[in-house]
């Protein structure tokens, strides 16, 4: 037996959603990642959100690169649609099956050397299209399947288990989305599913490209004294910056809420997230005025997380190309043909 | 003596001046009078400024090739007329722009030069220096009609269809024909003793490039996503294909699209956007040339482990690295045949006309769908740029496009579990679903080891037992690939085998050689792996000349892999100059081979 199927066994006690199903029907088989890798508690957390967004579970796409963050979809949702590709390339292929089916909802997983080196160039395209899904980046620091090579996102002066400390400058995944003009972006902290799952949940609704950074911590390779991805560092400099609640569609925004530190914000699909600032002096509808904060917190040393940037006005990649509602993927091929006789009309031109 | 529809004119201007249109109206001028005409390209890779050619061969006997001889060589490119000129076979002519006279170009008395002063004329009758320019275009295409006596009246009906409406620029045009063709007829003796004379050849026929009729069939097979990176030789058909969409692919009422064009950042991106759109049960395609299937393969590797349909038009140059990348070749076979680490091989299609890339098209989309896995089809800058003439395209309304082996909802709803590689049918092939049709119908699709119930492993026996099932799909495969073209006649012992491209030029080299009184059977191969008639025409020979456009051999090394055979019997005739390939070099060939003892 080389992977372990998870035992169903379900207690009639169990909240069911909308669909009937239990939060366990959205599980996957049994992680084979180090015990109290952050990705694991990720892997709960999109549990939890897809669970409680109702989500039909063969109307879920996941799709990943190659690394221990790439793995995870085996572990979520096992009666969704899974495709583990090659490294760095997630992107391409949730672009290609988001162009034939935009039916179905998109997550892609991707880990922080499968995005931000080897994937760097689909990473940012995928954003410039604003492709409609909800992107993932488990963030450790480090390469973890390859035994703990820095990545494009190890901080100046993070050391390493073993060698000289990093000295080249990290690719933030936030501030280069926000450059990019991605549309939904969000950073977070394995450790604070409370913060997560909400995230997540509003990255699956958005209309357009929806990038949720998640610092991951590597327990095997890059939690020690000294790394800036560790549990201890990250709990130590992390901040919420502005915190969100998913209100579903047709739900009412109960609590009453303070106009200066709060802002509902409606989703295509009538859905609607409150967020709730922490520091009430942050704007997350203006890119200039978050990258700029965002710029000066990290030269405080500061994680700051939440929900950083929402734009929900802009096209997302179909109606960019101005395609039919119809998944491509369900149109007849018969209905895709010229007309009787247009062929000999064609040939005309070339006689 | 008089020839009559046997002659090759080649037209030297500079890259951007505006030629490609006065080419064109030669070319098709010549078609409408009913001549077989080949017209071949042979551009730098450059936007403007560098040497360009156009080469119209008149061939009455209606063959396909070039044949590498000039007869009439019009020369508007001053700084190639050394070159240009050395190229005029004995006995030719050389026509060039006389206003700047040059009393070095009469040096060869064995060709007959013709001086015409273009520029002077033109500057005369037309303003506007762009004007100018184009006119001088058109002025050289009246003097060629009168040289090779063209007929007048088909001119100013094509320049009718051109322009429509405008009538000033059918007279403007018309003016600058006649300027060429009035101070030809006045100044030298027309028409030349070699000349196009209309006969009854082109019905039925169309003149068309590769691209634009791979890009037809693309909308004909259904094909709704195409992703891709700009590449020469490829560019035009995802150009065509994007023009034919526009036209057939937008709903008038409400302009809502049929197609999603993607262009992709890299051709890692164009490939993994065409897997991720046929996971999702679309047609999808994406053309490229060398470069690109070098970025390509490592994704080509996965679609062919993880079986996903994808349809790859590889429309090949000159290697390797950046090459020549204006130039022809056939030297991607092996790259395309094994693209990817691991045990991999792949269905590869070679069209050899443009009549073909129709037809090959949707054929592919057929078998990737069918097969689960990619298939490339192995045209070439010849095939896909220039204009050959071919039988109209047919298109039977009652295809019915293969979508393979996909569940359906009710099959899912019916059936106790899926899985996604369990061969039931015993041809390897197993049965797919697409994503969001059924609840049932989910299954996980990775690179990784997996078994045949789409587990992941790291068993090697359940790794094994899942690639020796891709193996007994290979062979399914070789059942239902295009079979080959044969000519066989029992009296040959030795016969020429090819593919792609260099059919036209192999034809013409049997008749040649026919005429000589060397008989040669033929077999031109459609596609890889190779059906088992190819097998059986190899095993009746004692020589079987293995014709191909590239250095190493990779025809001849790629039936030595896949068929059975002994390789002492396979020899090869090598074109690989970046040129497209012509009947005369077979011919050569072969006679060369045969003086060295070999059997005829
Ligand atoms: C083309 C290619 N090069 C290298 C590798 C080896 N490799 C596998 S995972 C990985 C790094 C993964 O890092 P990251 O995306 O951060 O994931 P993590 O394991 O840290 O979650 C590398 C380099 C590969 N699989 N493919
Ligand atoms: S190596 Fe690191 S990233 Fe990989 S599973 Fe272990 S803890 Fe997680
Ligand atoms: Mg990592």
């Amino acid at each position: 037996m080389s992977y372990i199927a998870k035992p169903k066994v379900t207690h009639p006690k169990l909240p069911r959603n909308k669909l009937g199903l239990t939060e366990r029907d959205y599980e996957g088989s049994v992680s084979t990642l180090c015990a109290g890798c952050g990705h694991d508690s990720i892997t709960a957390a999109i549990v939890q959100a897809v669970f409680e967004l109702n989500i039909e579970p063969h109307m879920l796409a996941k799709i990943s690169g190659i690394g221990c963050s790439s793995k995870t979809p085996t572990y979520f949702v096992s009666e969704s649609h899974g495709f583990n590709s090659v490294h760095g390339r997630m992107p391409s292929v949730t672009t290609g099956a988001n162009a034939a089916n935009r039916d179905l909802m998109y997550i892609g997983v991707s880990g922080d050397g499968d995005s931000l080196s080897i994937g760097a160039g689909q990473f940012v395209h995928a954003i410039r299209r604003n492709l409609n899904m909800c992107y993932i980046i488990e963030n450790n620091g480090v390469y973890g399947l390859t035994k703990g090579q820095f990545s494009a996102s190890a901080d100046i002066g993070s050391k390493p288990k073993k060698g000289l400390p990093n000295q080249q400058e990290p690719i933030d995944a936030v501030s280069t989305a926000l450059s990019l003009g991605a549309t939904y972006i969000a950073r977070s902290f394995s450790g604070d599913k409370d913060q997560v799952v909400p995230l997540i949940k509003g990255a699956m609704l958005h209309k357009g490209f929806a990038l949720v950074d998640i610092i991951s911590p590597c327990v095997t390779f890059n939690d020690h004294e000294g790394s800036t991805k560790s549990y201890a560092h990250t709990r130590q400099f992390y901040h919420h910056v502005v915190d969100m609640d998913y209100i579903p569609p047709a739900k009412e925004i109960k609590a009453a809420y303070d106009e200066g530190s709060s802002m509902p914000i409606e989703l295509h699909d009538g859905s609607k997230i409150l967020l709730r600032k922490v520091d009430t002096e942050y704007d997350p509808t203006s890119r200039a005025k978050a990258f700029k904060y965002l710029r000066e917190r990290f030269n405080a040393g500061e994680i700051v997380t939440g929900l950083l940037y929402i734009d929900e006005g802009r096209p997302e990649m179909h109606e960019l190309m101005g395609n039919v509602d119809t998944p491509l993927s369900q149109l007849s091929l018969e209905s895709l043909r010229p007309a009787k006789g247009e062929l000999e009309r064609i040939l005309r031109g070339y006689r | 003596m008089s020839v009559i529809n046997d002659v090759v004119i080649k037209i030297a201007t500079v890259n951007g001046t505006g030629s490609a249109s006065a080419n064109g109206l030669l070319r098709k001028a010549i078609f409408r009078m009913g001549v077989p005409v080949v017209g071949k390209n042979f551009f730098p890779s450059n936007i403007q400024g560098l040497p360009t050619w156009y080469e119209i061969r008149v061939t009455g006997d209606g063959y396909q090739s070039r044949s590498n001889r000039t007869d009439l060589m019009v020369a508007m490119n001053a700084q190639t007329y050394e070159k240009d000129m050395a190229e005029v076979i004995p006995g030719g002519w050389f026509l060039y722009d006389s206003t700047w006279p040059r009393s070095k170009l009469l040096d060869r008395d064995d060709i007959t030069v013709i001086g015409i002063p273009f520029s002077k004329l033109c500057n005369e009758h037309f303003d506007g220096v762009r004007t100018r320019i184009l006119m001088k275009n058109i002025a050289y295409v009246g003097a060629i009609a009168a040289l090779l006596d063209l007929d007048l009246d088909v001119i100013t009906q094509l320049l009718e269809e051109t322009f429509g409406d405008k009538k000033h620029l059918v007279a403007s045009n018309m003016e600058a024909i006649r300027l060429g063709y009035d101070f030809a007829s006045e100044h030298f003796k027309c028409p030349l003793p070699s000349k196009v004379k209309s006969m009854n050849g082109t019905k039925g026929q169309v003149v068309i490039d590769g691209n634009t009729a791979a890009a037809l069939g693309c909308v004909y097979a259904g094909a709704t996503v195409g992703a891709w990176y700009p590449i020469t030789p490829s560019t035009s058909l995802m150009d065509s294909f994007r023009a034919f969409c526009s036209k057939y692919r937008v709903d008038p009422e409400t302009d809502k699209r049929t197609y999603a064009i993607i262009q992709a950042e890299d051709e890692l991106a164009a490939i993994g956007m065409v897997l991720g759109a046929s996971w999702m049960g679309a047609r999808s395609f994406t053309p490229t040339s060398g470069p690109g299937i070098s970025l390509m393969t490592e994704f080509i590797g996965f679609a062919y482990y993880a079986e996903i349909p994808a349809v790859i038009f590889n429309v090949q140059r000159t290697g390797p690295s950046t090459g020549m990348p204006t130039r022809t070749q056939q030297a991607d076979i092996l790259s395309c045949a094994y693209a990817s680490h691991g045990d991999t091989k792949h269905v590869l299609l070679f069209p050899a006309d443009p009549g073909e890339c129709f037809t090959t098209a949707v054929q592919s989309f057929d078998l990737a769908e069918r097969l689960q896995t990619p298939v490339m089809v192995l045209s070439d800058l010849d095939i896909g740029m220039n204009d050959w003439m071919v039988p109209e395209f047919e298109w039977d309304d009652k295809y019915v496009p293969d979508r393979g082996k996909v569940l359906s909802a009710e099959e899912l709803e019916n059936m106790d579990k899926f899985y996604r590689y369990l061969d039931s049918d015993g041809d390897g092939i197993t049965y797919r679903t697409l994503p969001g049709s059924h609840p049932k119908g989910s299954f996980f699709t990775r690179g990784s080891g997996h078994t045949k119930l789409g587990g992941y492993t790291e068993n090697g026996d359940e790794y094994q037992e899942v690639v020796d099932r891709l193996l007994a799909k290979w062979e399914t495969a070789r059942t239902l690939v295009p079979k080959p073209d044969i000519q066989y006649s029992k009296l040959n012992k030795s016969a020429l085998l090819t593919v792609g491209s260099g059919n036209g030029a192999c034809l013409e080299a049997l008749d040649r050689l026919a005429s000589q009184n060397i008989g040669l059977n033929y077999c031109r191969a459609k596609a890889f792996p190779f059906s088992d008639e190819v097998k059986e025409f190899i095993d009746k020979h004692e020589v079987v000349y293995v014709v191909e456009q590239n250095r190493d051999a990779q025809l001849k090394t790629l039936l030595m892999l896949d068929i059975d055979t002994n390789p002492a019997k396979l020899v090869s005739l090598l074109h690989y100059n970046g040129m497209p390939l012509n009947a005369g070099f077979v011919v050569e060939k072969v006679l060369e081979e045969i003086a060295k003892g070999r059997a005829a």
